[in-house]
Formats: structure tokens, sequence, C-alpha cells
């Protein structure tokens, strides 16, 4: 084929690709500054005739988006908060150092992998329930606190720390907390960004559980909002739009500063075990 | 002073103690959830409650509104993955062509999608598809196909939630898929050309054969995440019309959150669960029998 002309054709193939993946996130943020009402006309506006911020303010005002904007933020960041102190830790622990039942713990832990977390959802409701942590910003915490994959992925990257640095720090006296926190954990550094950024970004989009958990509308999450928002306000299209925008924006920015790291664990959780 | 092996139990002990006590004890629970009438009743007083064995499963199985949801799910895998999975290839071929430009910025554009919240992009997708005010029934339109309800045919739901799932999640398997491509030795493609190989021989003796490893490990996870449909059609069809876009776990939801029928609820996430152990196991195979490397 000639050169020229395959250069084009997959060039434009790809222009046509990322114009289909970006299109409809564009468009929600035109149609979130439309007046109330703009996005129903014929033929459907692309860009706003009078741009306007009134969407954001009823968002913000009436429907009290803030709100459930703070118990996003809340819940992912404690989330991964926690996850990554406590993955850290294990991950550590079972790439170096010795504890019985060390490997046969492991292995189960692979193996449930394949258990989906669904599962665990019905029974794990009827246990909150009686210690009053259904309806609570601790309900839609405790499953994500610790996971299979983050300790996976910390004790792959924590088997690459020579032994010897470890033993050094032991002869000189160091306590085994000391050498995690003063030699460990700053060597585990690139594996914590990804951590982190796994955990906010899935807390923030998960929608099951905090559906099932929060059922009073004031601890409601921007997903599960936004959700019962779309289904009273099926005409408020534009409403709508600068709701999802809300939504994204948080996570779409941060994915895009932290690309990198993102990227990394997405590797490193595909490469066998 | 602390023995080294107590040392790595108070390491590990936290997060081990997180997934025994609010993961595998809940799907032991699940299990002897399942075998009991759990319902309304016995959530306000659990002396009601008893032991009914395999009934739930039983009574399952005469359910027609289950086998529906079953079926609204496979339809949604056997579809939904080879499309989503197609994508993504096209996608990682054309980035890993060297005739591409801008690859970065491609690549980020690409996978913009899978980091959105699918609650959100369904929210912006049920307005795209519309009958009268969604872009894409207008661009149909105007292409001489005519204008499709999508959300509101039975025929037509199904396959929109599967170019929905398709766009939000290609990007993903495409980065996986592209890393595998560009861990081929590029000896390989220039002894192939010199012997004469075309492109489309190439990919056929190569490519193809040189990334079936990989295809399978994403066919196995995309298949596994695939029957866990249930945040799309709750969103953008609400499981309608005429029940075509239920899934088993939007019928798991609402017969245990809706009815409060737990026991029932808890009988359909294992039957779930057995399918797609069953669907993941069948993959390994074919791996193995092929003489992959995938263990």
């Amino acid at each position: 084929m000639n050169q020229r002309v395959a250069i084009w054709v997959v060039n434009g193939l790809l222009a046509g690709l990322a114009f289909v993946a970006l299109f409809p996130l564009a468009w929600m943020v035109s149609v979130s500054f439309m007046q109330p009402g703009a996005a129903s006309t014929l033929p459907t506006p692309i860009f706003p005739a009078s741009p306007t911020l009134e969407n954001y303010r009823t968002l913000f005002g009436s429907i009290g988006m803030g709100r459930y904007f703070f118990n996003s933020l809340l819940i992912a960041v404690l989330a991964t908060l926690i996850s990554v102190t406590f993955n850290v830790m294990a991950g550590y622990a079972f790439a170096k150092l010795q504890f019985s039942g060390r490997d046969a713990i492991f292995k189960t832990l692979l193996g449930a992998l394949v258990i989906p977390g669904q599962v665990a959802m019905l029974p794990l409701f009827l246990m909150l329930k009686p210690l009053g942590l259904v309806n609570s910003y601790g309900g839609a915490l405790v499953p994500t606190m610790a996971s299979v994959f983050g300790i996976f992925l910390v004790r792959q990257f924590a088997r690459g720390i020579p032994d010897d640095l470890l033993e050094a720090a032991r002869m000189d006296g160091a306590s085994e907390w000391r050498i995690f926190v003063l030699v460990v954990v700053p060597l585990l550094r690139p594996v914590l960004a990804t951590l982190a950024i796994f955990a906010f970004l899935g807390t923030w989009n998960d929608f099951m559980w905090p559906l099932i958990v929060l059922t009073d509308d004031p601890l409601h999450t921007l997903p599960v909002a936004l959700a019962g928002l779309s289904r009273e306000h099926v005409q408020d299209n534009e409403l709508m739009m600068a709701g999802s925008v809300v939504t994204i924006l948080p996570v779409l920015v941060i994915f895009l500063a932290l690309q990198r790291h993102y990227m990394a664990g997405l590797m490193a959780g595909s490469v066998k075990g | 002073m602390l023995s080294r092996r107590q040392v790595g139990w108070i390491f590990a002990g936290p997060a081990l103690l997180v997934i025994a006590v609010f993961f595998a004890l809940p799907v032991a629970a699940g299990l002897a959830l399942s075998v009991t009438d759990f319902d309304l009743y016995a959530l306000a007083d659990v002396s009601t409650l008893r032991f009914v064995a395999l009934d739930n499963y039983a009574r399952l199985l005469r359910t027609p509104l289950f086998w529906q949801a079953l079926g609204n799910t496979f339809y949604f895998v056997l579809v939904g993955v080879p499309v989503s999975i197609g994508l993504s290839l096209a996608a990682a071929l054309l980035l890993d062509s060297k005739l591409a430009r801008f690859q970065p910025f491609f690549r980020t554009a690409l996978f913009a999608p899978v980091v959105t919240t699918v609650v959100a992009v369904a929210v912006i997708w049920r307005y795209l598809l519309h009958t009268r005010y969604g872009l894409i029934n207008q661009l149909l339109d105007a292409t001489g196909i005519g204008v499709i309800d999508w959300l509101g045919n039975p025929h037509w739901s199904m396959p929109a939630i599967i170019l929905f799932a398709a766009w939000k999640n290609f990007g993903y398997n495409m980065i996986i898929l592209l890393a595998a491509l560009q861990a081929i030795p590029r000896d390989l493609y220039e002894a192939a050309r010199v012997d004469g190989a075309g492109t489309l021989a190439r990919l056929r003796h190569i490519t193809l054969p040189m990334l079936t490893p990989t295809l399978v490990m994403v066919g196995i996870m995309t298949v596994s995440g695939y029957f866990q449909l249930f945040a799309e059609p709750y969103v953008m069809t609400q499981g309608g019309p005429l029940r075509s876009t239920v899934s088993a776990l939007y019928f798991m939801y609402e017969e245990g959150f809706r009815w409060w029928n737990l026991g029932n609820a808890s009988a359909v996430a294992f039957l779930l669960f057995v399918v797609i152990f069953a669907a993941t196991w069948v993959l390994t195979r074919f791996d193995r029998g092929r003489g992959g490397a995938t263990a």
C-alpha cells in the first residue's frame, strides 16, 4: 500500500476513535452550560446559545450537591488512606517477613480473587445492621479497607528490596517498625502512588455497595445521588449533565495528573502471579 | 522484643482481619443464607428463620424472570465481550503502528472513558440515545438508516447497553494489549517481511499467535466483569423495556433490597458465581489446549 495513504488511514481511524471516546464527555460539559430546556430543541444544539451557570446554581443550591460531593470525597479519602496503609503493611509482610502459614494464606487470597464481591454484599449488609453500620460512612468504608489486588501489587514490588538492606538495619538495632517506616516505605513510594490512585478512583466510582448500604439521602455519594436524581429529573437534561460533570471531573483530573502511576498499576495487575 | 514470626503477623494482620471479617465471613454466611427463607419477617424477628435446604435454588430454576435475567446477562457477555475486545484490539493495533502520530495523546484520549463514573456517563448516553433529541439518532436519521428507539424497544435495549459498555471499557484492555504488542520482538516482523509476508499475513501468523495468551487473560477478566452487569441497566433502562435488560445482579438487587427475599437473593448470587467460575474455567482450558502459557 502507498505509504502516504496508509499514514492517513491509520491516523484518520485513530482520530475517529478519539472523537467517539471524547465527544460524549465534551458534549456533557457543553450541555451543562445550556439554559434549562435548551438541549431539548431540534436540531439538538452542540454548543450553548447563551451560556449560563444556572444548572450549577440549582445543583449546589436546592439539590444540595455539595453535600453529596463531601460524602464522596470523605469516603474516597478515608478508603484510600486506610487501604494503602493496610495493603502496604501486608504486602511487605508477605514479601519479606517470615511467619507461619504465610505462603498458604497468600495462595488462599489469590484463589479468593475469583469470588465476585457481590456474593458478600447481602450477608455483609445483615452483619452491619446490628453493628449500627448500615447508613453510616463506616458501612460504606468497611469493604474498601484492604484488597487482595493491593496486597498482591505491593508484594510484587517489595520482593525487589534487597534482604541485605533490611538485615543491615536490623544489625544496627532498628526496630521492625522503624525499618518499615524509614527503609521500606520510601522504597515503595511508586507503588504507593499507584495503590492510592486505584483506591481513590475505585471508591469514588463505586455504585452498588454505597447504593445498598447508604439508604438515607444525606449520606448518599455522588453516583448514588446522581442515579436517584436521573430517575426523578428525567426531563432536566442540562441539570443532569451538570451533575455528571461534577461527578466525573475530579476523577478525570486526578487521572490526567497521575496517569503514569495509574498505567503502571494496570500493567502490574495484569501480569500473572 | 517481638520474634520475627510475630512481626509478620502484626504487619499482615490488619489487612487479613479486614478481608476475613468483611469478605470471607460474609461469603460463608451467604452460602448459609441461601439455604434459608430469610425475608422481611426474619429481618424483624430472626426466630422466624427456617432452614429450607435447596428450595431457593429449586424455586429459582422454575422462575421465568430468573431465566430471563440469566439469558439477558449471557446476551450481554457473549456479544459485549467480543465487541469490546475487538475494539480494544483494533485500537491497540492502530496505536502500535509505526505510522501512528501523537501516540501519547491518542492513548490518553482513548483511555479517558475508563476512569469515568459509570452512573454519570450512563446519564450522558441515555440522552445521546434519546429517540427525538439524541444526537446518535439524528446522525442515523441523516444517513438514511432511520431513528431507533434504543432504550424503548426490547430488541434494541441490550445492543444499546453493549455499545455503551464497549465505549466505556475498551480502553482498559487496549492498554494491556498494546503492551503485549510492543513486547513482540521486531526481528520477527523483519524476518517475515524479508520472506515476502504482507501486512495481513504478518498479522495472522505473527501478531495474533504471539498475542493469544494476553487475549485469553483479557478475555477472562472481561467475561468475569461483564457477568457483573448492574449500574448500566439501573441508570439507563431500569431493567426495561419488558425486562429485556434485567441482569442477574439487577435481579439479585431487586430480590434482596426491594422485596427483602435475602435467602433467595443469596441463591442468585451463588448461582451467578458458579456461572462465572465455569465460564472462566472453560477459557483457561481453551488456552492450555492451544499450548498457551497463561496458567
